[in-house]
C-alpha cells in the first residue's frame, strides 16, 4: 500500500475503516456538525423525517452569527425558532448572539480537535484545518440528514501539497499568501481537493495567521485544507480544554482536572493525523516567502489578484475589518498599529467587527478598540457583519469597499452595483486613513 | 428519464451570490419567492422567462462560493431540468443532487451548446443531444445515484430510517 494523505487517514478514521483509496465514497461519522443562523431552515427539513429527537445532540454545535443581533423581525423569528430547537433537543454547544463567528467560536471553545471530522452548513468549514482537523462545508439538507442518522457520504479527495519556505517578510501576511495562491491557480485551482500546507513558512506562522489559510481555501474550490498541528496548536487547545475541564470529561472519558496542560497536549498530539512522506499528490506547488508581496483581489472575483501597488490610489467609500478570515486579535493589532493617532479619511466609513467576544475583550484590554474609536471607526457586534450583505455596512450602488473578508463576488455585500477589494487588515486600515488604496508601509504604518 | 428544454448559457465561476444573493438567505423562505430571485444578479431576465425543463449551461467551477442550498433549490423551484457544466463547485454539486437536480459534467457539450437552443438529456443512455450532435456523459457513483433515484436526500433518508 502506498503512503496515505491526511484526507485518506482522516476519512478512514471517520468511516471506521483501516484505510481508504482516493476516489472511494465512504459513509463518514463527523465528530462535530456545525450550523448557524441557517439552523431554523435545517430544522424544517429535519422535521420531515418524523423524528422526535436528533440522534447526535452531543455532536451538534450551533452559533448565531450571520445576522446578529437580528436586523429584522424575520431574522428575530428565525433566531427564536433556533433557541427553541436547542432547548427541546438539549444541545449544549449553542452560542448566542454576540459570542462570535462560528469558526472562531468553535476554535476558541476547543470543540474540534486534531484528526477529527467537522462538517458544517457553511462553506468556510475548511477553517478547521488550522488545527489539523478535516473540515468541509455541506448543504442544509445534509446537516438535517446528519442530525437524523449521524452519517453522510463523502468521496475521498485528491490532495494538493503547497509548500511555503521561509518566513513572510514584514508587511506580508498569510492573507497575501492565500491571495497569491488563488491568483496563480484560479478560483478553481484546488477544485474538490484537500490542500495540505507544508514548509518552514507555515511552521513559523502564528496560529491566528495559520487560521487564514484553510479558511481561504474555500475560495480555491477546496474540499478541505490541512496544517500540521504542533506544540503551539496543542498548547492553545489544551489550555482551553483545561479551563472548562469538568464539562469536557464526557468527551474523553477521563477527568481533565488531574491532567497537566502538557499531558493534555500529548493526548491531543496522539489524536493528530499526519500524511505519510510517500503519500500521493495530484499536484505540488512551492513558494518562497521572500518572493511574496502584499496582494489585493479586485472586483468581482477572488482570483482577480494583483500586487497591491497596481491599484494603489483607487478611491473607496468604505473599509471593513472583520470576518472569519481576518477578524482576530492579530488582525485588529495590525490595523490598530496603522490607525493609532490618525483619523479615518473624510467620506470613508471604517467598520471594525471583532470575530468573537473573546477577541473584542482582548482588543479592549490592549487598547485597540480605543484606537479605532478615536480614529473615527465604527465598532460592530462580533459576528459576520456585512460580509454577505445582511446588515451593518451595506454599500450604496456605485461605492467601493475594501475588506479583510474572503469574497468579492458581484452583489456579495448587498448590491450588484458596488465593488469589493479584498486585502489584509493593515491594508484595510491604511486605506481607511488615506481614503484610497495604499500600502501601509508607504504611510509609515 | 428525458429532459428537454432551452439552454441558458453562462460563463465560468458562476457563484452562489449571483445565483441566489446572500441577503435573502434568512428572510426569503417560500418556494415561489425563492424561485423569483434565481440568478437575479447574473441574468435579471431569467426568472421571468425560464420554463420547466430548461437547462442551464455553465463553464468551470459552477456554483462556487457559499454553501447556501437555495442556489440549487431556486433552480429546482423554477423547473430547471439540469445544469451542465465543465466543472462544479463541490458543495453546489452535492446540493443539486441532494435536491434531485441533475448536475452533469460534460465539457464537450458545454462547448457545443448554443444559447437558447433546444437541448435534450437522456439519463438512461447518458447522452446530451443538441444541434451540434450527441455528447455522452459519465455515470454517477452507485451510492450517489441511490440518492438521486430516491428523488433527493430527504426522501433517501426517510426510506433509510423506515428500514432500520
Amino acid at each position: 500500500m502506498s503512503g496515505q494523505t491526511f484526507a485518506q487517514k482522516a476519512l478512514a478514521r471517520a468511516a471506521g475503516l483501516a484505510n481508504v483509496e482516493i476516489g472511494q465514497v465512504v459513509d463518514a461519522r463527523p465528530d462535530v456538525v456545525l450550523s448557524h443562523d441557517n439552523t431554523a431552515a435545517i430544522r424544517r427539513i429535519w422535521l420531515q423525517f418524523g423524528q422526535k429527537r436528533v440522534v447526535i445532540p452531543e455532536r451538534i454545535a450551533i452559533t448565531l452569527d450571520h445576522a446578529v443581533p437580528a436586523p429584522t423581525t424575520k431574522h428575530a423569528q428565525n433566531h427564536a425558532e433556533i433557541r427553541q430547537f436547542v432547548q427541546e433537543q438539549g444541545i449544549r454547544n449553542f452560542f448566542e448572539v454576540g459570542r462570535g463567528i462560528c469558526h472562531q467560536v468553535l476554535s476558541e471553545e476547543a470543540l474540534v480537535l486534531p484528526g477529527q471530522l467537522i462538517l458544517g452548513a457553511d462553506s468556510h468549514t475548511t477553517h478547521f484545518g488550522w488545527l489539523g482537523a478535516f473540515g468541509a462545508g455541506i448543504g442544509r439538507s445534509e446537516v438535517a440528514a446528519l442530525w437524523a442518522t449521524g452519517e453522510l457520504w463523502l468521496r475521498v479527495p485528491e490532495s494538493m501539497k503547497v509548500v511555503l519556505e521561509g518566513e513572510l517578510p514584514p508587511g506580508v501576511t498569510a492573507k497575501d499568501f492565500a491571495l497569491r495562491l488563488i491568483g496563480d491557480l484560479g478560483a478553481d485551482g484546488g477544485l474538490y481537493m484537500s490542500i495540505e500546507f507544508h514548509g518552514s513558512g507555515i511552521e513559523a506562522m502564528s496560529l491566528e495567521s495559520r487560521m487564514v489559510l484553510p479558511n481561504m481555501m474555500a475560495e480555491f474550490g477546496a474540499k478541505t485544507a490541512w496544517i500540521a498541528p504542533d506544540a503551539k496548536t496543542t498548547n492553545y487547545l489544551a489550555e482551553r480544554l483545561k479551563r472548562k475541564a469538568q464539562s469536557e470529561d464526557r468527551r474523553f472519558g477521563k477527568s481533565f482536572e488531574t491532567l497537566a496542560v502538557s499531558e493534555l497536549q500529548a493526548l491531543l498530539l496522539s489524536m493528530a493525523l499526519f500524511p505519510d512522506p510517500d503519500a500521493t499528490y495530484a499536484a505540488v506547488h512551492h513558494y518562497h516567502a521572500a518572493d511574496l508581496e502584499p496582494y489585493i483581489a479586485c472586483p468581482h472575483s477572488v482570483d482577480n489578484v494583483v500586487p497591491l501597488s497596481a491599484v494603489a490610489g483607487t478611491r473607496v467609500q468604505q473599509a471593513f475589518l472583520g470576518t472569519c478570515t481576518n477578524g482576530r486579535l492579530e488582525d485588529l493589532a495590525a490595523a490598530a498599529a496603522v490607525i493609532r493617532g490618525r483619523r479615518v479619511a473624510p467620506g470613508v466609513r471604517f467598520i471594525v467587527i471583532p470575530a468573537s467576544s473573546e477577541v473584542l475583550k482582548a482588543a479592549l484590554e490592549k487598547g485597540y478598540i480605543q484606537d479605532f474609536v478615536e480614529a473615527g471607526a465604527v465598532i460592530g457586534v462580533p459576528g459576520c457583519g456585512p460580509c454577505m450583505g445582511n446588515h451593518m455596512g451595506i454599500p450604496a450602488p456605485g461605492e467601493a469597499t475594501i475588506s479583510s473578508a474572503n469574497r468579492n463576488f458581484r452583489g456579495r455585500m448587498g448590491t450588484p452595483d458596488s465593488e469589493i477589494y479584498l486585502a489584509s487588515p493593515a491594508v484595510v486600515a491604511a486605506t481607511a486613513v488615506a481614503g484610497v488604496i495604499v500600502d501601509p508601509r508607504e504611510i509609515g504604518g | 428519464m428525458r429532459i428537454t428544454g432551452r439552454a441558458w448559457k453562462y460563463g465560468d465561476n458562476i457563484n452562489t451570490d449571483v445565483i441566489f444573493p446572500g441577503k435573502y438567505t434568512y428572510t426569503v423562505t417560500e418556494r415561489e419567492e425563492i424561485a423569483r430571485h434565481a440568478l437575479e444578479d447574473l441574468d435579471p431576465t431569467f426568472a421571468a422567462n425560464v420554463r420547466p425543463g430548461d437547462v442551464i449551461v455553465g463553464g468551470r467551477n459552477f456554483g462556487c462560493g457559499s454553501s447556501r442550498e437555495q442556489a440549487a433549490t431556486c433552480l429546482v423551484y423554477n423547473g430547471v431540468g439540469a445544469v451542465i457544466a465543465v466543472s462544479f463547485s463541490r458543495i453546489f454539486y452535492r446540493n443539486a443532487l441532494n435536491n434531485g437536480l441533475l448536475a452533469i459534467v460534460c465539457p464537450a457539450a458545454v462547448e457545443a451548446i448554443q444559447p437558447g437552443e433546444q437541448v435534450t438529456i437522456d439519463t438512461e443512455q447518458r447522452v446530451i443531444r443538441c444541434t451540434a450532435g450527441e455528447f455522452p456523459f459519465p455515470p454517477l457513483s452507485p451510492s450517489v445515484m441511490g440518492i438521486v433515484e430516491a428523488g433527493g436526500l430527504v426522501e433517501y433518508v426517510k426510506r433509510k430510517l423506515a428500514t432500520t
